[in-house]
């Protein structure tokens, strides 16, 4: 199977990253923009899916700081 | 007394870490690939970029097979001192509390910094003074220290918070000014500031950082 798997910075943790996207877009015109989040994108085929969650948990993610959502192809 | 320090590919302050260990005792370096301590009393995990920081600072150096060795010695009381990026593995490896995020500002951060040692009776600062004042150089991306709140109350109600940056000195907005932290037992200890680069007046712009050393050999004599 092929996953995507989105890793985004757990809310309320301060994502300068994603602070410094939200100032840097009205600089180039681009107005009405908020709450922007800079995350990661992991893909990958697996043949045995129900492990995703293990892979998110103990390497892809740190669940301290980062969630993380799978999502299967095609979805 | 003999000090391991692991050079993991992409490590670059693995050749300080001997130096300034070498200044207490024997210094060895120990490769990331190797299941095996060779007998070391105390290790150290040095700052640099481990397998290229990627994913996440420190992420895939704890899978390391080293590593395996290091928390089997960790856990069974074992000195080990994580510096920067190491600090960064100690905490993905779950030998300390905690993560370490971007710095508030996205800029590297490289200047001297004042840390104020705030608990003595851990394996690399029991040779300093209580509330000792410290001048040591930080240099990281990736250093602001983060918990969540209820485990920072416990961390500080438990006294392991071992190194706070002073007052104003907080290079990369670090919850509650935290430089360092160390495990329950305080025979694991991080901090992000780099005592390695300060055990010389000449280059070092101090040797303050010479104490962390030093404490590791009253810890092991």
């Amino acid at each position: 199977m092929r996953a995507r798997v989105l890793i985004r910075p757990k809310a309320g943790i301060l994502d300068p990253q994603g602070i410094a996207v939200e100032r840097a877009l009205p600089a180039l015109g681009f107005q009405g923009v908020g709450n922007v989040h800079v995350g990661r994108l992991v893909e990958l085929d697996v043949e045995d899916p129900s492990q995703l969650d293990a892979m998110c948990r103990r390497l892809l993610a740190n669940p301290l700081i980062e969630d993380y959502e799978i999502v299967a192809d095609g979805q | 007394m003999k000090l391991g320090v692991i050079r993991f590919p992409g490590s670059c302050d693995d050749v300080d870490a001997q130096l300034a260990a070498a200044r207490v005792g024997e210094a060895v370096l120990l490769w990331h690939g190797d299941r095996d301590l060779h007998g070391v009393d105390a290790v150290i995990v040095p700052g640099g970029f481990s397998y290229g920081d990627y994913l996440r600072a420190g992420a895939i150096a704890r899978f390391a097979p080293v590593m395996e060795e290091v928390v089997g010695f960790a856990r069974a009381g074992g000195p080990v001192l994580g510096i920067c990026n190491g600090f960064q593995v100690l905490c993905e490896a779950g030998l300390l509390p905690g993560a370490l995020l971007p710095n508030v500002h996205l800029r590297f951060r490289c200047r001297q910094v004042g840390v104020r040692v705030v608990n003595t009776d851990t394996a690399f600062t029991r040779a300093c003074e209580a509330g000792a004042r410290l001048s040591i150089p930080c240099k990281h991306t990736t250093g602001r220290y983060y918990a969540p709140d209820d485990a920072l109350d416990r961390l500080e109600a438990d006294g392991r918070v071992v190194f706070r940056y002073e007052p104003g000195e907080n290079p990369n907005g670090s919850a509650r000014d935290i430089a360092g932290v160390c495990n329950e037992a305080g025979n694991v200890v991080g901090l992000m500031p780099h005592p390695e680069h300060a055990v010389d007046e000449l280059c070092g712009g101090s040797a303050d950082g010479l104490e962390l050393f030093a404490s590791a050999a009253v810890e092991l004599a």
